[in-house]
């Protein structure tokens, strides 16, 4: 087996033993990369010198017997992620120059604990899409099947990992934009709980929807990134004051007597056979492992989407207001002060992206408000309240990720409603705050990956990982590679 | 229709083209009527959620800490003269 292919964990304990450097593990990641990334495009800036850098000095740390988690092993951060120094360009033009003068909370976590940054990935502009077809840039391919797309917006993230061009990586969630490409990539997506995580230095797309995750092979590795990433920081104030437990700690332990919840909401018509069957096959075998399903209702799940774009929009018109042309970034030539701003705005953001500010305008303009935006943001309520409920009565809530398996590039450019639909199984996470993650758990007789999604209360993440150990184990579908 | 999309544009300060204008049009009205879903549901007496983890009065000590460099401050300005960000003349 080529080293690119292990996770964290494996590589950590080679590394420990003296079987490979840092050096090693870089070289045949970029191997990879050279060999595959013409046909995938997972990244948008890809680091190999200062990854080379950070590999060296990891290799002379270790030899000096200090020992960091993630000492020699490159990851793949998102391109809407502060990286200091490197380009962060958001997969879109109006940032295609940006430089950040800052390092974000969660790399410069990863920075004490030694990672090699392996590039920046790319994604839908501004993290606005799901398929990553609306890049600023160029498309990623599906490394499961190049005609189709890999999911969005962390879909260079999810192919980087899927196609072995990183080791891990870290997306950000504002819909499903981690769950729903690791799914359709057949990888793991967490997605923390809001809170969880600090999004300092996160460019904001909704900020009361927005959290980062990591993106693996495998939950182990999902477990220790969490373990680094988590925790309260000053310079994000919706960053939650809350203990964070050991992640690694509960992997192994059984999960008899856990109660899942199966919501009839999300097994309907509409859903690909297929993902469906293999979401029920799960389901039977965490029976098989001592669950016990419990069939429940999240009933206002019909209206998460509307609610949902209403937010996301309305949140995004404010914060990308700030894109003016001024302090950095893109800027296009103007009679006047406002005609630059205009004109910039205009040639540096993307239909998508344009298309929501629009609505986020409309739906907070005077007159609107109310009906709109104050509307959902009560549907978000009656949401929040059918999760809360269903946690008085089960620990975990399993649903497919995705309605359907990856789908074909071009299949849903020309109708953004279709696009917004696809993620009609993971929004509602977002909406209520809580966390989720997406695990592998079939194939299509076309060989794509199917996702299943788990969900738990506020904080329980541990649940998350604990759960999904125990079915990871127990089958072999995370052992499945693409052929590229 | 439901929207101008002209003045949507002004507010958003997006210049558009006669192209954009009918397609961002047709496509939002088609989103708003999708939206329009959330009135079947009786929300009266629901309070709005705006963040779902209970924090209030996010608050810390008042003490000066680091801040950006100037010069890292100005490092991405499309223009600049000195120490200041340049834009067109706003004062004729």
């Amino acid at each position: 087996m080529e080293l690119y292919s292990f996770g964290i964990a494996e590589l950590k304990r080679m590394l420990e033993n003296r079987e490979v450097s840092a050096k090693d593990i870089h070289g045949s990641v970029y191997k990879r990369i050279d060999a595959v990334e013409g046909r995938i495009r997972a990244y948008v800036t890809i680091t190999q010198e200062k990854a080379l850098e950070m590999a060296e000095q990891s290799d002379k740390e270790r030899a000096a017997g200090n020992k960091k988690t993630l000492s020699g092993i490159p990851i793949a951060i998102k391109d809407n992620i502060c990286t200091k120094g490197i380009l962060t360009t958001c997969s879109s033009r109006i940032l295609s120059n940006f430089i950040p003068p800052y390092e974000s909370a969660v790399t410069a976590k990863l920075l004490e604990n030694g990672y090699v940054l392996s590039g920046k990935t790319n994604m839908d502009e501004f993290a606005m899409g799901s398929s990553t077809e609306n890049s600023g840039f160029h498309a990623t391919k599906n490394p499961w099947d190049t005609d189709r797309i890999p999911g969005g917006s962390s879909g260079g993230s999810a192919a980087a990992v899927a196609a072995d061009e990183c080791i891990a990586a870290f997306g950000s969630d504002t819909g499903g934009s981690i769950r729903q490409p690791a799914s359709f990539c057949g990888v793991v997506g967490l997605k923390p709980t809001y809170g969880r995580v600090s999004r300092y230095g996160l460019v904001a797309f909704a900020s009361s929807l927005d959290q980062i995750g990591p993106i693996t092979k495998n939950i182990t590795d999902a477990a220790i990134l969490m373990n680094i990433i988590s925790g309260r920081d000053p310079r994000d104030s919706t960053s939650a004051p809350v203990s964070v437990p050991d992640f690694t700690s509960g992997l192994g332990k059984d999960i008899k007597g856990l109660r899942i919840g199966v919501p009839q909401e999300y097994f309907i018509e509409g859903i690909d056979p297929e993902v469906g069957q293999s979401v029920r096959n799960a389901i039977k075998h965490f029976e098989s492992l001592g669950a016990v399903p419990v069939e429940i209702s999240l009933p206002h799940t019909g209206y998460a989407v509307a609610a949902y774009y209403v937010l996301a929009t309305s949140e995004a018109s404010s914060n990308l207001a700030r894109y003016d042309g001024v302090k950095y970034g893109f800027r296009a030539e103007g009679k006047d002060l406002l005609d630059m701003y205009m004109n910039s705005r205009a040639q540096g953001f993307g239909p998508e992206v344009k298309r929501r500010i629009m609505l986020g305008t409309y739906t907070l303009s005077s007159g609107y408000y109310d009906a709109y935006y104050r509307k959902a943001q009560q549907v978000r309520t009656l949401i929040k309240g059918d999760f809360d409920n269903a946690f008085k009565t089960v620990d975990l809530i399993v649903t497919p990720t995705s309605p359907t398996p990856a789908f074909k590039a071009g299949e849903k450019t020309d109708d953004p409603l279709q696009m917004y639909l696809a993620d009609i199984f993971t929004i509602s996470v977002n909406l209520a705050g809580v966390p989720a993650i997406s695990i592998p758990c079939g194939f299509t007789s076309g060989s794509l990956p199917i996702g299943l999604q788990l969900i738990a209360g506020h904080f329980d993440e541990a649940a998350l990982l604990r759960a999904s150990y125990a079915y990871e184990q127990s089958t072999e579908w995370h052992k499945r590679k693409p052929n590229l | 229709m439901k929207i101008s999309i002209e003045h949507l544009a002004r507010l958003a300060r997006l210049s558009v083209t006669e192209e954009e204008k009918t397609l961002f049009a047709n496509q939002i009205d088609g989103i708003l009527n999708y939206v329009d879903k959330l009135n079947e549901l009786d929300t009266v007496n629901v309070e709005p959620t705006s963040h779902v983890i209970l924090l209030s009065n996010v608050v810390r000590e008042d003490l000066q800490g680091d801040s950006l460099d100037r010069e890292d401050a100005l490092m991405n300005a499309p223009d600049r003269t000195d120490k200041f960000y340049r834009v067109p003349k706003i004062i004729e």
